[in-house]
């Protein structure tokens, strides 16, 4: 139809592969390692490549890798494959069943144009410090398989964000999965955001998980705060929360604690301040969410 | 990376340039074509194919123009390698009219609410709303917001969007009826 004169190419060039089979996959990164990009739901990348901000030399399409688009429920975790849709696992009744942060998270990641396309996994690796699931897979203490021609090893979330857009991810390997670990009993979780429009990155979001004992006082309390550092940062709360019910002056004492541990920056969408209130607010709000989800559950 | 073409086909005309063969299936139609992989969705089915009917406006996944169906679900064509989706079916809105021209209930209703001005983001918003209709068949307007908060428009105001997204409910439940 058309001839050579059309350019229309907006990313830089690249090498291209898309491989049919995970071990394929494996052996196209081993041997272009550093150099490559994995290219899944491209919902991230698409955009850094098409403003040139990156210019990877190979690009890994694993699109066509099949077995990657499972959700499973084993080993006490919801595991997700690298090629699960935001939408395939926010409406995947077993994992909202199993832990109710996913779904919670889920709904606020983009617009859903954008979950049809994206994956769990890639956000994760993308590892943006304003994005929901790395302070999900954070305050969850999941876990990242990252595996290679050679084998696969587990990355605890602590230990997976190094700094924005940065994980121990290495060269040639590839992020296979993702584990969130089950909700206990008597468990309450929320995620709540604040961002200028519907759909575009939070300027803070917190997602708080909250355990009570039998006699309903809480055991065990934590929040993880994004788009307030470097990485999604895990802050323990138990300390100021443990043994009590909850009432609003324990809550306000925690969101002081949270704000303790952030790291507010101003950047054209807010300023510092402005990000340090929201601490403190959207704390106190995600606490209170996931505690009374915690009571829901101990009266079902 | 030198020029190649990794099925063993002919390379394209850019030397350097990596291509590859696919075949893209726009409106139930396969289009067999060279592409450098670097091609997006949005500008094959506009370059390459001449479907102009899919607009491209931010062209980095923030303003909905663009959006397509794939296999069924909306997806932002300029967030997409064009080599991504060899052999998948993909919706535009040329294929939302029936062949004599009479329009998609949702075109129908976009008309009748005054759902446009200019038109540039339209196509976006008609395919945004033909795949919330068809899982939402009978929304609230609360949901219509939200389905098409991805969608960007700076001439209407959205609000007689919303009155179209409804209205199409309306159409398509009549049509419904009628079948």
């Amino acid at each position: 139809m058309s001839g050579g004169r059309i350019t229309a190419l907006k990313p830089a060039p690249f090498g291209y592969s898309a491989p049919a089979s995970l071990a394929e996959a494996l052996a196209v990164l081993a041997e272009v390692g550093e150099h490559a990009k994995v290219l899944a739901g491209g919902q991230s990348l698409l955009p850094l490549l098409s403003m040139r901000l990156a210019a990877p030399r190979h690009l890994v399409d694993i699109n066509r890798v099949p077995g990657l688009d499972r959700v499973e429920i084993v080993d006490g975790s919801v595991r997700v494959g690298a090629l699960v849709r935001h939408t395939d696992l926010e409406r995947h009744e077993g994992a909202a069943a199993a832990q109710p942060l996913l779904r919670q998270a889920l709904r606020l990641v983009g617009h859903p144009t954008i979950r049809n396309r994206g994956t769990c996994v890639g956000s994760i690796a993308h590892a943006d410090p304003a994005a929901e699931l790395p302070g999900v897979l954070v305050v969850l203490g999941g876990r990242v398989e990252a595996s290679t021609a050679w084998g696969s090893r587990q990355v605890p979330a602590a230990e997976f964000f190094l700094s924005p857009l940065e994980t121990a991810l290495r060269p040639g390997e590839l992020a296979t999965s993702v584990s969130f670990p089950v909700a206990g009993p008597r468990t309450g979780t929320a995620f709540v955001e604040l961002s200028r429009r519907r759909g575009d990155y939070a300027l803070v979001g917190v997602a708080a998980v909250v355990e009570l004992a039998p006699d309903t006082s809480i055991s065990s309390a934590r929040v993880g705060l994004v788009s307030v550092g470097p990485t999604p940062l895990l802050v323990d709360l138990s300390e100021v929360l443990v043994g009590r019910p909850g009432g609003a002056r324990e809550l306000a004492a925690a969101a002081a604690l949270a704000l303790e541990h952030a790291e507010p920056e101003a950047d054209i969408h807010a300023s510092a301040q402005y990000r340090a209130r929201l601490v403190e607010v959207l704390t106190t709000r995600a606490l209170a969410q996931a505690l009374a989800n915690a009571s829901h559950e101990e009266a079902a | 990376m030198r020029a190649q073409a990794d099925d063993g086909l002919p390379a394209g005309p850019a030397a350097g340039e990596q291509t590859r063969e696919v075949t893209l299936r726009v409106n139930g139609v396969g289009h067999r074509l060279r592409l450098p992989v670097r091609r997006l969705l949005s500008d094959a089915l506009r370059h390459d194919l001449e479907r102009t009917g899919t607009h491209v406006g931010c062209e980095h996944g923030v303003c909905g123009a663009c959006t397509v169906l794939l296999e069924g679900r909306p997806v932002r064509s300029c967030l997409i390698l064009a080599v991504s989706v060899d052999g998948q079916d993909i919706t535009t809105v040329e294929g939302l009219a029936a062949p004599d021209g009479g329009l998609h209930p949702v075109q129908q209703a976009f008309r009748e609410r005054h759902g446009l001005q200019c038109g540039f983001c339209t196509p976006g918003f008609l395919l945004t709303t033909v795949a919330f209709l068809r899982e939402t068949p009978q929304p609230s307007e609360e949901q219509a917001r939200e389905a098409i908060s991805g969608n960007l428009c700076r001439c209407t105001g959205y609000q007689n969007i919303l009155a179209s997204v409804l209205r199409a409910a309306e159409l398509s439940a009549g049509r419904e009826e009628q079948a």
